[in-house]
């Protein structure tokens, strides 16, 4: 069977303008959270989020190319370029061919969105800018970060709420080991932190108005935060012959579908896609040191999540640390999976266990060891990571070390 | 308690409900009217909209806050202090 390894990643999100600074935040347990700003916050309640704060396009992009680029793109394409310079790789030729780009969304160019209605609608304007599809399209970030990298093979993007991440690395993982690719950039990228994208959210009534508090008996609810994550996919032997400095293999990937409510999440469904991510990666319960949690701070989430963890280690949790970044970044929906990825990575590589930062109470229908409040040095050598949508969609990935 | 607050009332929840205004008694739970979250969150909407109130609600915990859906009753005795706040 053909192996697939990373061998690139990068990021900008509330905790960092790349890698480093992100796992260096997550390290130190530092929140990404804060008040939001934009037009209109002052009309919403819930008015906080991972913002990222004091982003200026102009320092990445000319003033042509900003035209093109909604924030969610830009954020794709920054992350794009990081992973790729850390790789090594240039795409020409044949490589060329046969790579491709596989990126989650869930709100695509919101902010474009938000930006023309408002313009059409409130402003009363009978025009808009020549470019609002190109920019809005949820293919854009994908797009982009082909045409940038002379990436000429499978490439799409995939949208399936808060998993669409994770089931995008999966596809790209898919492509690699079955032989339709060699090389895949794949993550996902959100910036849905704009009036209408919080106010659709606030309408449900699952979000907090005080902080993101996974797995905590006083947890009220999710925070949204914005950015991406984005890595280099390569096949095992490709990235040996080059020499390439490999960050971790993936060796697992799994989904379900819950086939029942559209927003209450199923241990049903969490355990299947969490048992076949195990079984895809032959990996067994006490081979897993770290479980990146879905982690919502939802009253929900949490408490399914904690089942289905039980149900499939059967009391080899209680020697897992399970955490939830999102505490610290935020709530990415569709990018979340790629930004989450980061803190597998730096558990297999460097042993930094990033924690679940604003933890103040025992839940115990939430009994892990959620790795509270403060970061752990433990070297681990098998990790997954949780994604459960809103619609009932799942999506695991295993990871190991090499 | 003003009677077009409380028959307004009952009108959204027995449609939520899918229930006749005539089945739904004042001292039932939200559990006793069959309605799931989604089914409360939706029916709290209507309420907001009808009356032009904001309900402090937030499904995660629904007793934080001092809006108390522990009945039909209490739900209508607590829109009806919304509704008369508001036209203070």
């Amino acid at each position: 069977m053909v192996r697939v390894v990373i061998t690139g990643q990068g990021t900008i999100n509330a905790l960092g303008s790349d890698v480093a600074s992100t796992v260096d935040a997550m390290e130190r347990g530092q929140s990404g959270i804060s008040l939001m700003d934009f037009p209109n916050v002052d009309r919403l309640n819930v008015k906080i989020g991972g913002q990222i704060k004091d982003f200026d396009p102009k320092v990445y992009f000319d003033r042509q190319k900003i035209t093109f680029y909604d924030r969610f793109t830009q954020f794709a394409l920054i992350a794009a370029k990081e992973a790729i310079l850390q790789s090594g790789l240039v795409f020409e030729g044949e490589l060329s061919q046969y790579s491709g780009v596989i990126f989650g969304t869930a709100g695509g160019g919101l902010q474009t969105q938000d930006e023309n209605y408002r313009a059409v609608y409130e402003e009363g304007k009978n025009r808009v800018h020549p470019f609002v599809v190109p920019r809005l399209m949820n293919n854009a970030a994908v797009s982009h970060v082909s045409m940038s990298n002379n990436l000429k093979g499978p490439s799409f993007t995939v949208s399936t709420a808060c998993a669409s991440s994770n089931h995008a690395m999966g596809q790209a993982f898919h492509l690699i080991r079955s032989g339709a690719a060699k090389v895949m950039i794949a993550g996902g990228s959100e910036s849905m932190l704009c009036f209408g994208g919080i106010k659709a959210w606030e309408g449900l009534r699952v979000m907090s108005q005080d902080g993101c508090r996974p797995f905590c008996a006083t947890r009220n609810g999710m925070v949204q935060g914005e950015g991406a994550a984005v890595f280099v996919f390569e096949e095992f032997e490709h990235a040996r012959a080059r020499g390439a400095n490999i960050l971790a293999e993936i060796s697992g990937f799994a989904m379900s579908s819950d086939a029942g409510d559209i927003v209450m999440p199923s241990v049903g469904g969490a355990r299947r896609a969490i048992l076949a991510a195990l079984n895809d990666a032959k990996l067994n319960p006490e081979d897993i040191g770290y479980i990146n949690a879905h982690g919502t701070g939802t009253a929900a989430n949490d408490k399914t999540e904690t089942a289905a963890i039980k149900e499939v280690f059967k009391n080899y949790e209680k020697n897992i640390m399970v955490s939830s970044t999102k505490s610290m970044h935020g709530h990415l929906i569709g990018g979340t999976g790629a930004v989450e990825l980061l803190a597998c990575i730096a558990a297999l590589k460097d042993g930094i266990i990033a924690p679940t930062i604003g933890y103040q109470k025992h839940d115990p229908n939430c009994d892990l060891d959620i790795v509270p409040n403060q970061a752990r040095q433990k070297k681990v050598n098998a990790v997954i990571s949780n994604a459960f949508a809103f619609g009932g969609l799942n999506a695991v990935i295993a990871l190991e070390s090499i | 308690m003003s009677v077009s607050v409380k028959d307004k009332v009952l009108i959204i929840i027995a449609e939520q409900a899918m229930l006749e205004t005539s089945e739904i008694k004042l001292n039932m739970s939200v559990e006793d009217l069959g309605l799931d979250s989604l089914g409360l969150v939706e029916a709290i909407f209507s309420i907001e909209e009808t009356f032009s109130v904001n309900v402090p609600f937030n499904a995660n915990d629904p007793t934080a806050s001092d809006f108390d859906i522990s009945s039909v009753g209490a739900i209508i005795k607590a829109i009806d202090k919304l509704v008369m706040e508001k036209s203070n």
